[in-house]
């Protein structure tokens, strides 16, 4: 009896179905990095050890009242731009980027933690202006998200400021911004595009599209993946090699497949029907997760909530994207599918999120 | 007035729901395209990508080229490859590892500093690369290996091919060596997009001329289209774009005359430049001790390592380029150069040296190296027998701004420019410099001992020796070059690095005169370096010095025999030859050698003899390269005849 009421009450914060479909999606993530690793079972021990992580964190987070999700608001967002500001000035260069900071006993990239704290802080700041929404605020709102998106674009990690300035706009978006507004901003970054890709655009990221329109061209370089991806994928045909059978794989053509390009493995395996199945798995992630979104009962949590589930749908588009050969290779996972801890980390934790400013109303109205 | 702007939540819902709908919406489009992509590649293209995938599965395997060779100006090889078989293990492919290592370990020999280095590389190097535990199979280890091949997946024996140092540690800090590429390395080659290029390469300069031209070193790699079975071995080759070999290099340094050096130096710690005066080319860049190149190149273990880089004489610093030291003495031509060009001095002005220069109103007294002076001293005979109290007053008169501003020229407190990474500029103090560094002011006894070379001044040999060439040149400074030549191994070609001029000093001729006739007489009795310079068959010009390690208190004696030989004196030797025609130019450094007359003058007289009259002192001959030097480096047109690419986008 305890025991019922204990489980209940670690679980009342949690939305059942929305549950029950990301848990799917994990299980068909073990299944795909099982055989992307080449059955490697120290790999899968720490994929495990990852989702239990991640799904602690999630059910962690849905405890925490709204009320003290938005105090924590102005603290997190401020100690990101402290944190990005360190890295910009002793960020330690991985790779070419600088990206990390290091703290001594450990390596943080707090760039990662802007992925959250960047549209919550925006969500913040639009719920306390919420009395009057002027286009004032909305052009504050867009100068919070500017300043951590310079910092991180500068590093230069190109992909993750998308990302942010993705989800950024989604609050902005959702708080009601002005369709002139946005017919205008888009007017300005059409006519902008080309600057931008003169003298904004290293010379890698220009590489990068270059090589889209035509991978033939640097057959060693950055168009090998997409040549060996869109193989991969093509290859699959409508039902697939089956699991483990996959040849663009398992013959080492596409290295390190189990992380970014992981949905070629799953897409030449279980074909086009394994694609449908998964386009309608996170179609129901994200119809449940709007749907929850919608009945939050602040404008915080609506607009908070909201940017998290849209923010869900374009890494999967993204990623899906690039794989199939139709968006530059920037470096984006498939979401809740990838090998990989820190990005199941934000998700989960996003998800977990998106309950809690939810259900957390039932429980204050009785 | 906001009040008016109260916005009615229902309708604010109402606009929420709308607008999440139509991101809905758009989501749901985005979708559509993928599934639209996924139908195009899966169904309509099915076919194509099928073929690809399954009847051909070709691989692109890229083809390393053959690094370019290093040779001397006679065509010794100073960096050459050779082909080897290697053992190495894809740890991914791997189960076990320590026991995988272990069985093979009763097949071929691994030595326990092979597992270090394995260790090592593992930790630096992604799972899927393929990592050596064993270099250099015998053949009979290649057999033996092959038969139990099939006891070790993931396990392959490959043909390598590996730089070699023939003439080892004397070329150590200038020809550098090749290491396994790391994250560095591949950071920058992501940078300059030079990634895919070195596909199928392991290794890449990391020191000296390895380092500093790479880009043409390397060459181009090649791809080879392979169709591979189901297993991923490779059964056909289709097409192959071959690599293109790096290009040869010549160099301007000549090995018998660096090995001289080498040799003159005895057991003795230094350094050693020789220059070309007429082109600026480097004869000889000696630093003392050395390294074993060839210990790089596989991989070191880090026991060895450690050893290097701990060890108390310094062995891997190249102290020709990054090791600064106080000119002392040395400095005194250009000291002399100075107050005769600025006005201060003329050349019959006459000091009667006490011993020993005091500053007006101050009872300090800065010493002569000779108690009771040297009498009554022009300044030709400062120089030669190294008056510090002539040069003290000198230095004084003239002031720290205007020393510093005519010794620039000269190139101290710059860095000269050489083709080589990590030269260290030295220094050239000025009052500013002093505020900045050190907040405090420039006080008048600072420009006093400046003016002998001590207090602040500091230069490396390398900057010893260009300054030297500006007065064994009239005043023309050309950039120090160790480049000669290089081949193109596609066309065969042969061309010539420029020389650049990069100072043009106006001196005036009596000036020159003056000071190159004091430099001569420095080596004839008399002067300084009168051992080093008895019977020489031309003209020898130099200058002495010597660099104080510790200080030595007012009223105290300096006695070589009571300070340990770690604190003894650093012996400097800056000279040319023949004086009225040059053609070589040196600076010579002997850590704690003491007096630059009696260590360092003889090792630039062993040094000039060699290159003047060919006389050898006995030094282990290297065997000759397998191929000549092409004809055309042989009859070579002076260099500055001949216009070359700019060499600046290699040396970065």
């Amino acid at each position: 009896m305890i025991l019922r009421t204990l489980v209940t009450r670690l679980f009342a914060y949690l939305d059942g179905p929305l549950l029950g479909l990301l848990l799917l999606l994990l299980l068909l993530s073990s299944a795909v990095v099982y055989s992307a690793s080449g059955e490697n079972p120290a790999k899968m021990t720490t994929h495990f050890i990852n989702m239990s992580v991640a799904l602690g964190a999630m059910l962690l987070v849905s405890h925490i009242p709204p009320q003290r999700l938005m105090q924590f608001t102005l603290p997190a967002y401020a100690l990101g731009l402290i944190l990005l500001l360190g890295v910009a000035l002793f960020g330690v260069v991985v790779n070419g980027s600088r990206r990390w900071l290091d703290l001594g006993l450990t390596r943080i990239q707090p760039s990662e933690l802007m992925r959250l704290a960047a549209p919550m802080m925006l969500a913040w700041y639009l719920h306390y202006k919420q009395e009057t929404m002027r286009r004032r605020d909305f052009l504050i709102a867009g100068l919070l998200l500017v300043l951590p998106l310079g910092l991180i674009a500068k590093q230069p990690d190109l992909g993750t400021a998308l990302m942010i300035a993705a989800s950024g706009f989604y609050v902005l978006f959702l708080g009601g911004l002005s369709w002139k507004v946005l017919f205008g901003a888009a007017a300005t970054a059409g006519a902008a595009l080309p600057l931008a890709w003169n003298y904004l655009l290293h010379d890698y990221q220009r590489n990068r599209v270059l090589t889209l329109i035509d991978p033939s061209s640097d057959p060693l370089g950055a168009g090998y993946h997409i040549i060996q991806s869109t193989i991969a994928v093509g290859s699959g045909g409508v039902a697939g090699k089956g699991w483990m059978a996959g040849t663009q794989t398992h013959l080492d053509f596409l290295p390190e497949c189990s992380t970014d390009f992981i949905f070629a493995v799953y897409s030449e395996e279980f074909g086009l029907i394994g694609n449908l199945f998964l386009l309608l798995l996170y179609a129901a992630i994200i119809w449940r997760g709007l749907m929850l979104a919608s009945g939050a009962p602040s404008l915080f949590g609506r607009l908070f909530a909201g940017a998290i589930v849209l923010t869900f749908a374009t890494y999967a588009f993204v990623n899906m994207g690039m794989v199939s050969g139709i968006l530059p290779v920037v470096g984006v996972p498939l979401p809740l599918v990838s090998y990989g801890g820190t990005s199941m980390l934000t998700v989960l934790v996003g998800f977990g999120i998106v309950m809690n400013l939810v259900s957390h109303k039932k429980l204050v109205k009785t | 007035m906001s009040r008016l702007h109260l916005i009615n939540p229902e309708v604010e819902f109402l606009r929420y729901r709308r607008r999440l709908e139509i991101a809905g919406g758009g989501a749901a489009v985005l979708f559509l395209i993928l599934l639209a992509r996924f139908v195009w590649l899966q169904i309509m293209q099915f076919d194509h990508y099928h073929a690809l995938a399954e009847n051909n599965r070709i691989s692109l395997v890229p083809a390393p080229p053959s690094r370019g060779v290093i040779y001397d100006r006679q065509g010794l090889i100073l960096a050459q490859n050779f082909s080897a078989y290697t053992l190495e293990v894809t740890p991914d492919k791997v189960g076990n590892l320590d026991e995988t290592i272990a069985q093979l370990g009763q097949v071929v020999s691994i030595e326990a500093s092979d597992r270090k280095r394995f260790k090592r590389l593992l930790e630096e190097s992604k799972n899927f690369e393929s990592i050596p535990v064993r270099n250099r199979l015998t053949e009979a280890e290649v057999a033996r290996f092959t038969v139990n091949r099939y006891r070790f997946p993931g396990v392959e024996v490959k043909a390598r091919l590996f730089r070699q140092y023939p003439l080892g540690e004397a070329f150590s800090h200038v020809v550098g060596y090749i290491g396994r590429i790391g994250q560095h390395d591949l950071d920058r080659l992501e940078a300059n997009e030079q990634l895919a290029n070195y596909r199928g390469t392991d290794h890449i300069g990391k020191l000296g001329i390895e380092a500093t031209y790479e880009p043409w070193l390397h060459g181009r790699t090649g791809i080879e289209k392979v169709e591979t079975d189901s297993g991923g071995r490779a059964v056909r080759l289709l097409s192959r774009t071959a690599p293109q070999s790096g290009h040869d290099l010549y160099l301007q340094l000549d090995a018998k005359l660096q090995q001289v050096a080498e040799k003159a130096f005895g057991d003795y710690r230094g350094a050693l430049v020789a220059l070309d005066p007429r082109n600026g080319g480097v004869l000889a860049l000696v630093s003392r001790p050395g390294f074993d190149p060839n210990m790089f190149v596989d991989g070191i273990d880090s026991g060895s390592w450690h050893e290097l880089n701990d060890a108390r004489e310094r062995p891997l610093i190249n102290r020709a380029l990054r090791a600064v030291y106080p000119p002392g003495s040395t400095i005194k031509p250009f000291m002399a150069l100075a107050g005769l060009e600025t006005g201060v001095r003329r050349a019959g002005d006459t000091i009667a040296d006490p011993g020993y220069f005091t500053l007006p109103g101050s009872s300090h007294r800065y010493r002569d190296w000779k108690k009771g002076g040297h009498g009554m001293v022009d300044m030709k005979r400062a120089i030669v027998v190294s008056c510090d109290t002539y040069f003290y007053g000198l230095a004084q008169q003239m002031g720290i701004a205007r020393m510093s501003g005519f010794l620039s020229q000269f190139g101290f407190g710059k860095k000269s420019g050489i083709d080589l990474d990590g030269e260290l500029a030295g220094l050239m103090p000025t009052p500013d410099w002093k505020r900045k560094r050190y907040k405090q002011p420039w006080w008048p006894g600072e420009t006093v001992i400046a003016g002998i070379g001590q207090g602040y001044v500091l230069a490396t040999p390398m900057q010893l020796a260009v300054a030297t060439m500006a007065i064994a040149n009239d005043g023309v400074v050309y950039k120090p070059q160790l480049i000669r030549a290089w081949r193109d191994p596609g066309t065969g070609l042969v061309s010539y690095a420029a020389s650049r001029v990069v100072g043009h000093i106006a001196i005036k001729a009596e000036a020159l005169r003056l000071v190159k006739d004091a430099m001569v007489e420095v080596t004839q009795p008399g002067g300084t370096a009168s051992v080093a310079g008895s019977h020489a068959a031309y003209l020898f010009a130099g200058k002495t010095g010597t660099a104080q390690v510790v200080g030595i208190r007012q009223g105290e004696k300096y006695d070589a025999s009571r300070i340990g030989a770690q604190n003894r004196d650093h012996a400097l030797f800056i000279g040319f030859a023949p004086a009225d025609d040059p053609k070589i130019v040196l600076a010579v450094m002997v850590e704690n050698g003491g007096h630059g007359g009696s260590t360092a003058a003889p090792v630039a007289r062993k040094v000039i003899d060699y290159w003047l009259l060919g006389k050898l002192p006995t030094v282990p001959v290297p065997r000759p390269p397998e191929t000549a030097a092409p004809e055309e480096v042989e009859d070579a047109a002076p260099a500055d005849e001949t216009v070359a690419p700019v060499l600046e986008e290699v040396a970065q």
